[in-house]
């Protein structure tokens, strides 16, 4: 008697596993949804003619797939008075974006290297002072950086903007290297210097070698940063140079003629790709420079 | 022979903390010095200071005759071999041990044969195309070795190479470091926390304990005639045992009243030594409490004793005791019939006692 | 020289940053300060009048709104997507066969800008044509959800954005910290026959607090620096209805002509990150040095 019982609370008990199961599952499917809706909608949406978006549903499908939605975004839409589509602010932001990246990774390499492994009094607090640079809200530096960049003769230029970007990105570069360099043991260091190598020798022989994979995180992380930037590219860039995201508000808010959705939902893809693609490709990477990014330690 | 290393006054703080307080040593070429204490005793930034990779605070180090006081390590004429290797990862291990001759700019030539000659010494011929990360513990240690002997420095720094190492691989090692500085000559400084590998490898030991040097001594002298109760207590295993007692000038030597624990108070007399304070500890190594006629000298003394414990370890049996209120052990021989409970004849071998000032811990006699 | 060099090369290399970071965050953060207690407007001017600027300030309707705001998009934004995030984070660690597909949906949005962000909600939530013209198509003629255009609700598209863009990485966050625990803990609590609800709440999650402390003050750091999503999503509109402290620093600095107020605003954006941040980071130093 008692066996049976028991059995049947275990078949019950089993049916309950697997509904709860599935419940777990119809959930995180929901999410996904939740997650991927604005994605698929901006898809579709630049793939439809103006007629049909008027005319159809948000999330059907297009009945009829054309590109020159894209053509339009990329080399025809209006930016203010200028009509050239995104593609001059996408090289913009690549040339911004490219060498910021490199200088702010190398420097953040050397700075992390000096306050990991070769200590010296005050680096503390050097380190400490540079980390709370990471914090600071940038509209407290815009007006006195707005002066100083045009004392230093590269205001609105691109230079300009690299140069932002190096400054307001040592901190986290520096910050990434330091933790990465800080697991490296000290022994290290010290064979290399009885060996008779010295402070660049240690650093270029042994460090860089070792240093791949938090190099993979920290380009990504700035590169990431820096092509999604919108506030130092809208306060410090000009009529030619600004980057790709100010070009990208600036189509899609500019008042004149018909509004024309799918160009703006393919203008906003084509800004959203390169960090995209980065995050596909090297998500695992991506991943670790957030974390990192916010768990300091 | 002018010393090869020679420490004057060390001094070394961090900050207001003093880590190393007048350390004075020296060596002779061929010394063997081990450097040993518990874990922040200072000896480890002892050898830091040698190497260089610490600034010292005040005093001098002179190796070979030079005051190396301003010098960087890799002008000390040095190699070291650390607790970790600090092999270079990214590296094989034929590029691990050319590395400082390559920053030295030594040509390829001498690089090629010097590094033939370690690796055959070594024994590490066969892995000198594989990155340390693909080796085992003994093989990293034997690498981290050849890159210190390529270098044919004036002196071998190792900073506790074997601790990372299992107690077989570790015994192994041990011999085999001791063949090479005795092949070699060369002046070695070593560091370690175990005083056995103390003991097997020195020529010379230094004992420390809160940055002061407690002894320098030879093995034998550091373990027959230990210099304050912390050298007697950390060098041996089991350690030496150390009962108050009380004395009493009797003739030309000492009567000496150890409490017994569950009998009247043993009486044992000393006609060696006198003028000792009223109270004292004894110090008494197990091997030097036996069954009587077994081991024991003619100097013996035989007292019976309350056993606590019989603990069988192969070639002795320890018998645990009370004695002056302090658990003592006694080194028998394997075949004893000491039983736990009863009562048990021991012999105590007062020439090789040593006696210490309960207040001070220093020796006395 | 080459001894001198040798002995302060590391020095010589950080210097110049630490020379950089000195001047252009805490020099310019002192600039600001300076400026936010002058009169001045079109052009900065350097004599010291005092806090009529905050005065000022504290007295705009405007910065009012943008305060409010703040602090209501803060809460929200910050509670829905910590809840959100560790209900995601609970749900993907029961051995979910396709977790890493899923955890890549959840996370992808970090990855784009708020720019492209606000973009794609601004079109899903616009009623003409978007969410409310579909859910009509449908058939539901008098369904309503104009909350863009709404001053009343405006605020709370920023909120919805946000968490879209944010709640995935809060996941990723806790789902690292799950994994942190101690394995043999919760085995030792299976074997004590704890149901694992009860893991959850009097084990893992207790062990989590520093990572709630993370992910409080990231989430915390993106509320007070969101500017771009505002901009891109409603422009602070409709009339200043969305303006947040940043957008309300900008519109003074770059379209009022108004440098006292843009610096005394980001005074006070700066005060607010110090009494979050500056208190973390201490004690995170100070646990790395013991």
């Amino acid at each position: 008697m008692t066996d049976v019982t028991h059995s049947a609370a275990r078949t019950q008990s089993r049916t309950g596993q697997i509904v709860l199961r599935w419940l777990l599952y119809v959930i995180l499917c929901l999410f996904a949804v939740y997650y991927l809706m604005p994605l698929f909608v901006m898809v579709t949406t630049s793939l439809k003619s103006l007629e049909e978006i008027r005319t159809g549903s948000l999330v059907a499908l297009p009945r009829e797939i054309t590109f020159d939605a894209w053509k339009t975004a990329w080399s025809g839409a209006c930016t203010g008075i200028q009509c050239d589509g995104v593609r001059p602010f996408f090289w913009n932001s690549v040339l911004i974006a490219v060498p910021g990246v490199l200088i702010s990774t190398l420097l953040g390499a050397l700075n992390g290297y000096v306050v990991a492994q070769w200590r010296f009094r005050g680096a503390n607090i050097i380190f400490a002072l540079m980390l709370f640079g990471c914090f600071i809200p940038f509209q407290v530096v815009l007006l006195p950086m707005a002066r100083v960049l045009g004392l230093m003769g590269i205001a609105g230029t691109i230079p300009g903007l690299i140069f932002v970007h190096v400054v307001y990105g040592l901190g986290f570069t520096t910050l990434f290297f330091r933790n990465y360099y800080v697991t490296i043991p000290a022994e290290l260091t010290k064979a290399a210097k009885v060996d008779g190598a010295g402070f660049l020798r240690i650093f270029w022989s042994i460090f860089l070698p070792l240093s791949l994979p938090i190099i993979v995180v920290t380009v990504i992380w700035q590169f990431t940063q820096i092509w999604n930037d919108f506030l130092f590219g809208v306060s410090f860039s000009q009529a030619g140079t600004q980057p790709i995201t100010v070009a990208l508000n600036n189509i899609v808010n500019s008042t004149t003629g018909v509004k024309e959705y799918n160009v703006d939902m393919a203008a906003a893809i084509i800004a959203a790709l390169p960090t995209l693609l980065v995050y596909v490709v090297a998500g695992k990477y991506f991943i670790r420079g957030l974390t990192a990014g916010s768990v300091k330690g | 022979m002018a010393p090869i290393l020679d420490i004057q006054n060390l001094y070394k703080n961090y900050g207001t903390t003093e880590i190393l307080k007048d350390i004075n040593v020296s060596i002779e070429p061929g010394d063997f010095l081990v450097l040993v204490g518990p874990s922040g005793c200072g000896k480890s930034t002892l050898l830091n200071c040698i190497a260089g990779l610490e600034p010292i605070s005040g005093g001098a180090i002179h190796i070979g005759g030079h005051d190396m006081t301003s010098v960087s390590p890799k002008d000390r004429d040095i190699a070291m071999v650390f607790q970790s290797y600090a092999l270079y990862p990214t590296m094989s291990v034929a590029k691990n041990i050319t590395f400082g001759m390559k920053v030295r700019g030594i040509d390829q030539k001498t690089q090629t044969a010097k590094l033939e000659q370690v690796a055959r010494q070594l024994q590490i011929e066969a892995l000198l195309n594989r990155k340390p990360g693909q080796l085992s513990g003994g093989q990293r240690q034997r690498v981290a070795m050849g890159r210190a002997l390529v270098r044919d420095p004036k002196l071998f720094l190792f900073d506790e190479p074997l601790s990372n190492l299992d107690a077989k691989l570790r015994v192994e090692m041990r011999t085999e470091i001791k063949e090479l500085h005795q092949r070699l000559g060369a002046s070695m400084v070593y560091v370690t926390h175990d005083q056995i590998e103390a003991m097997t490898l020195a020529t010379k030991i230094v004992v420390m304990k809160g940055g002061v040097i407690q002894q320098i001594g030879t093995p034998a002298e550091i373990y027959k005639r230990p210099a304050n109760l912390f050298v007697a207590d950390f060098m041996g295993n089991p350690a030496m045992n150390l009962i108050p007692a009380r004395t009493r000038t009797a003739g030309a030597g000492t009567e000496i009243e150890i409490d017994n624990k569950g009998g009247a108070p043993i009486i044992l007399r000393d006609p060696h030594t006198s003028n000792l304070p009223p109270d004292v500890i004894l110090g008494i190594r197990p091997e030097d409490i036996a069954e009587p006629g077994f081991r024991a000298a003619q100097s013996a003394q035989e007292a019976e004793c309350l056993v606590d414990m019989v603990e069988p370890a192969g070639a002795d049996t320890f018998v645990l005791t009370h004695l002056g209120g302090k658990q003592v052990t006694a080194r028998l021989h394997s075949e004893t019939e000491a039983q736990p409970g009863q009562r048990q004849k021991l012999a105590f071998d007062l020439n090789k006692v040593s006696y210490f000032a309960p207040d001070n811990g220093q020796r006395l006699n | 020289m080459s001894k001198w060099l040798e002995e302060h090369l590391p020095k010589v290399v950080l210097a110049p940053s630490f020379i950089a970071i000195l001047i252009f965050v805490y020099g310019f953060i002192a600039w600001t300060g300076w400026v936010s207690l002058t009169r001045s407007r079109l052009l900065p001017k350097y004599e010291i009048e005092g806090f009529i600027q905050y005065d000022k300030l504290f007295a705009s309707p405007r910065w009012d709104v943008a305060m409010n705001n703040l602090f209501l998009f803060g809460f929200l934004f910050i509670g829905i997507s910590m809840l959100l995030g560790l209900v995601l984070a609970i749900l993907l660690d029961q051995n979910i066969r396709t977790e890493g597909a899923i955890r890549t949906i959840y996370l992808y949005p970090m990855a784009l800008s708020m720019i492209v962000t606000g973009t794609a909600w601004k079109w899903i939530l616009n009623p003409g044509l978007g969410i409310e013209a579909t859910v009509r198509g449908w058939g539901f003629e008098s369904f309503t959800f104009d909350w863009l255009v709404n001053p009343d609700y405006a605020i709370y598209t920023i909120v919805l954005a946000a968490i879209w863009q944010s709640s995935g990485f809060v996941m990723a966050l806790f789902l690292a910290g799950l994994r942190s625990v101690d394995t043999e803990i919760i085995r030792a609590a299976q074997v004590d026959g704890i149901p694992t609800w009860r893991i959850y709440t009097a084990i893992i999650i207790p062990s989590m607090a520093p990572i709630f402390l993370s992910a409080f003050i990231v989430l915390a750091h993106l509320a007070i620096k969101a500017f771009d999503l505002v901009i891109a999503l409603t422009g602070g509109g409709p009339g200043f209805a969305t303006d947040l402290p940043a957008t309300y620093m900008y519109a003074m600095a770059f379209s009022r002509g108004d440098i006292g107020q843009a610096a005394a605003s980001a005074m006070i954006m700066m005060a607010v990150v110090f009494t979050i941040v500056v208190p973390y980071l201490y004690s995170e130093l100070r646990a790395k040095n013991d």
